[in-house]
């Protein structure tokens, strides 16, 4: 069994190609291995692999089951988005994204845990309890994307799905030692996932690997005439195979990465080994401007509460999920709902958004960051010009205590200073684990322009052999 | 206001916004039917049920509509218009937001007779509420149903500029404004289901003024008779209130058809800071010159307010009677082909039939089939219609004698010349000997009459007419008739 879960998900899909193992047993060690769920990082698991019959012997994802975020939409599978307003709500239809993967061989074994709507770094924000870290169980995966960097990261599940809102894969990634890509805003359908800030909002993969991260973003990507937002992908996206880093140019931008980005010296040290080997792949290595980036944090924190309050308003207790009184007046109802089923980071959020958009507040909140945002995608396409890549530490820090930080959002929020500025820009970025400080783990983070993702799969990759990284200690 | 307040002249200022169903195949934003009077919630999916995760997709049928309405209002159609979140908490909306264009709408500007259009703009309609209770408001409702069938439904939003000046010009404008869409076919435009719906603000002035006064908002005005009575009435309280020497406040009053009471809404019910921000699940609406062609193309040759001009410059109608046939599409439809039937008719001369005269003849038409029938459906033809009225243009029938013909083809269709014959109601003309012996009967009938139209009260001449007429069964031309007394009277003077 130990023997099956050290295998990546591509190398599983070969072995049940080669008729080596059965894609039934591998699902029945992930399912017992997730329904056991000593991290809490899953809120639902399937009872039983799926009726063979239901999917293709040849198909490309080769059957081997994926572990999904909660707030994608599955048809009569809870799908609660971490929050309580929708405890039991039950789909009547399948995001594009798992329906995708479904159909191209990739089961559902279960629903991720999560931060609360996405709202959240640390996975502490879920309503269905705080996802543990399988590197240390008194330490948080990250967010929001927690329950399934931790499934990946200790051998729960083969491969897993998120979301990435302002870092919610990355950095979750990071944290927990795998790879986490955000695609380009727009690259993947939104439609089924439950929404948290719309315009920035990316369905991406969650990895033991680069390449396993290629394998299913190839089949997440898509034009879907359900969501008009989403694009014809330029291309496919390939396998990575580069084994060197001859001729790119990494940028390493110091407006995030100098004193004010805050890196601890342990991650700092990993960042600068990674560069030194991606110098040695024959990559140059040169500082590079993000002025506006600094600011990407503040803007973020007005746009997604903006978004946010709209695309929250929907839980009103009329029609699904968690009621609250209703015999009184309307309004009671309403506020009594939202009073229990939200938890305090998302009350927090809908009340910033709230007043941000509000009467006489507008041009001064939401408008200036909207125009912030504009500068920040102006920076990134000005530094695309001279660099391939920019490069960064994914999260100013390894996997902090739990409880650490809940008493400070501020403090809080500064967990996305490096990976908000890529998000509002709407460009791909990947991280990658680059080692461990002090036992934990720290990620690299590479970020392209639009539609970069097989170049940033490639660089990613001739990164990931230098390093070597070695997770399986998570999985013990 | 001084002790002269209640001798002050006001003059009402009333702009209208009209909520236009469209009558696409399906909603705005989602693939479900467009159904009326269907079980409720029997076309929904997760879009059109705010169901979490579920994401907009603009209808084009409906964008094609939008432009088709921009231009036959002479608008200007935007390049680029965007569609906005318009937050609010309500049962009916199942989002929480109602996706609807503010600041960047599909059509601004244009003119539709003689009031200006301020905007056109697309949004999606709310569901529908239906409550248990004696309100009929979910204010003291025992319990309230929502039906999202109607919820998503497409929906055109325009707005006028305040250039109407009167209540009865409310209503025949919005006649005229549901006439243009029901010719262009994006509509039901029938107010008793709302699929077009009028809201109005009103305020008053004194006459000559340029400053307007404070306005309130009217709702549930839901046929065009309410509209006219409720903006009446509205401009009465407000005069009462002016006069009295109150203040109007800014309000939002409720209309009720029953008892023709305003009540204003509750304030919680409108205070709103709708917090606007631009749909981040849907891309920029962008008009593109494929799309103005096309709906160029699909626009009626002749919309109303040009039908209108043309029956009344062109053919010389009158006024009032160019805009009835022209707002009541099926009335200048019968009309028109009558006035064909009439040219090939072949009579020149003195007895060529002008478009007024006949216009003259559609009244009675419609008095004898009932106000709401569509002539065409009657068993008058257009060419029996015209048969007729060139008839009485050549003296061949008294226009008394007409109108009679004119109830049996109501009653039995078919030829009015074969009428005229079978029943006997051929004019009889002055040559006619019959006449000439009946003037002298009504005479010798009534002397003192004669006597005095002798004596030059030629008002005293009516009951020897009328003898005649009557005699004669209204066959006998009244001016001839007249004529033909006097001058028998003179020559016996």
């Amino acid at each position: 069994m130990s023997e099956l879960i050290d295998l990546t998900a591509a190398q599983a899909a070969d072995r049940i190609g080669a008729g080596e193992i059965s894609p039934a047993e591998l699902f029945e060690t992930y399912r017992q291995r997730a329904a056991a769920n000593e991290l809490n990082a899953f809120t639902w698991v399937a009872d039983a692999a799926p009726d063979g019959d239901g999917y293709a012997h040849n198909t490309p994802l080769g059957r081997v089951p994926i572990a999904v975020k909660d707030l994608f939409c599955t048809e009569g599978v809870p799908s609660q988005a971490g929050s309580r307003i929708l405890e039991g709500y039950r789909p009547p239809y399948t995001a594009t994204v798992v329906k995708q993967l479904a159909e191209a061989g990739a089961p559902l074994l279960g629903k991720t845990n999560q931060d609360e709507f996405a709202m959240g770094s640390s996975n502490e924000n879920s309503g269905f309890g705080p996802v543990l870290n399988p590197w240390d169980r008194t330490r948080v995966p990250g967010g929001s994307s927690g329950g399934s960097a931790a499934a990946v990261a200790a051998g729960l599940a083969p491969w897993a799905i998120g979301t990435d809102t302002g870092g919610s894969i990355r950095q979750p990634a990071a944290l927990c030692g795998i790879v986490g890509l955000k695609p380009t805003y727009g690259a993947c359908s939104r439609y089924g996932m439950i929404a948290f800030a719309s315009s920035l909002d990316q369905a991406g993969p969650l990895t033991r690997d680069v390449t396993d991260a290629a394998l299913i973003l190839r089949h997440m990507i898509g034009r879907d005439p359900r969501d008009c937002t989403s694009l014809e992908y330029p291309g496919e996206i390939e396998l990575p195979k580069a084994d060197d880093l001859n001729g790119i140019r990494l940028g390493v931008p110091e407006d995030l990465t100098g004193a004010e980005g805050g890196v601890e010296p342990g991650v700092r040290d990993s960042f600068d080994a990674t560069l030194k080997l991606a110098e040695g792949l024959g990559a140059s290595i040169e500082a590079c401007r993000l002025p506006h980036a600094p600011h990407a944090l503040s803007a973020y924190y007005l746009i997604a509460p903006a978004e946010a309050s709209a695309n929250l308003a929907r839980f009103d207790a009329v029609r699904y999920g968690l009621r609250v009184g209703g015999d009184e007046d309307l309004a009671t109802m309403y506020s009594r709902t939202r009073q229990v089923g939200f938890g305090s980071e998302v009350k927090r959020r809908i009340m910033l958004g709230t007043y941000a958009l509000s009467s006489g507040y507008y041009e001064a909140y939401y408008g200036t960051a909207q125009k912030v945002r504009t500068k920040i995608a102006e920076d990134f396409h000005a530094a695309f010009e001279q660099f391939d890549f920019i490069v960064t530490p994914t999260s100013p820090w390894t996997a902090f205590e739990l409880g650490a930080k809940t008493a400070d959002p501020l403090a809080m929020y500064l967990n996305d200073f490096l990976t908000v500025p890529m998000s509002l820009a709407g460009t791909p970025a990947i991280s990658i684990p680059s080692g461990l400080s002090d036992g934990l783990p720290v990620g690299f983070q590479l970020a392209g322009p639009a539609f970069s993702e097989s170049r940033l799969l490639d660089a990613a990759y001739a990164l990931e052999r230098a390093i070597g990284f070695d997770g399986s200690e998570a999985r013990a | 206001m001084n002790a002269t307040a209640g001798k002050v002249e006001y003059e009402p200022v009333i702009g209208l916004e009209i909520h236009v169903q469209l009558s696409t195949r399906t909603k705005m934003f989602c693939g479900c039917a467009l159904s009326w009077g269907d079980p409720p919630n029997t076309h929904t999916c997760p879009t059109c049920l705010g169901l979490p995760g579920a994401l907009p997709v603009v209808n084009e049928r409906a964008i094609h509509y939008g432009i088709m309405i921009g231009l036959a209002l002479g608008c200007e159609i935007a390049e680029r218009s965007l569609f906005h979140r318009k937050n609010y908490f309500y049962p009916d909306l199942p989002k929480g937001y109602q996706i609807s264009q503010y600041d960047v709408p599909l059509c601004r500007g244009g003119r539709l007779g003689e009031v200006r259009i301020h905007r056109v703009h697309l949004e999606e309609d709310a569901a529908k509420l239906n409550h248990l209770g004696t309100s009929g408001r979910i204010h003291g409702s025992e319990r309230s149903w929502v039906d999202f069938n109607r919820g998503g439904t497409p929906l055109v939003e325009i707005v006028t500029e305040p250039d109407i000046r009167s209540p009865a010009q409310a209503r025949e404008w919005l006649i005229l404004l549901r006439t243009t869409l029901r010719q262009l076919g994006v509509s039901d435009v029938d107010m008793s289901q709302g699929s077009l719906r009028c809201d109005a603000n009103v305020s008053i002035r004194p006459a000559g003024r340029p400053e307007f006064g404070t306005k309130t908002e009217l709702k549930n005005m839901n046929s065009f008779a309410f509209l006219e009575s409720g903006v009446r009435a509205e401009i009465e309280r407000q005069k009462r209130l002016l006069d009295g020497g109150e203040p109007v406040v800014q309000e939002t009053m409720h209309f009720d058809p029953r008892t023709g009471n305003l009540t204003p809404l509750r304030s919680k019910e409108e205070a709103h800071d709708y917090r606007y921000f631009p749909e981040p699940d849907l891309v920029p609406l962008l008009a593109t010159e494929e799309m103005l062609a096309a709906a160029s193309a699909d626009m009626p040759r002749e919309l109303p307010a040009e039908r209108a001009s043309r029956f009344e410059h062109a053919l010389g109608l009158h006024a009032d009677t160019a805009r009835l046939f022209a707002f009541r599409a099926e009335l200048g439809d019968y009309f028109e082909r009558a006035l064909a039937a009439a040219g090939e008719d072949g009579r020149d001369g003195d007895h060529r039939l002008e478009p007024a005269e006949l216009s003259n003849w559609i009244g009675p038409l419609v008095e004898r089939i009932g106000s709401e029938t569509d002539p065409a459906t009657s068993k008058v033809t257009p060419e029996s219609l015209a048969a007729l009225a060139t008839m009485v243009k050549a003296k061949e029938v008294s226009r008394d004698a007409a109108r009679e013909v004119l109830t049996l083809l109501v009653q039995e269709g078919g030829d009015p010349r074969a009428i005229v014959e079978r029943e006997g109601l051929g004019a009889i003309s002055g040559e006619d000997d019959g006449l000439a012996e009946l003037v002298d009967r009504a005479i010798a009938a009534d002397p003192a009459a004669a006597d005095q139209v002798r004596g030059g009260n030629r008002r005293a001449i009516g009951p020897l007419v009328g003898y005649v007429m009557r005699e004669t069964k209204g066959r006998a031309d009244g001016g001839e008739v007249t004529r033909l007394i006097l001058a028998r009277l003179e020559a016996n003077a």
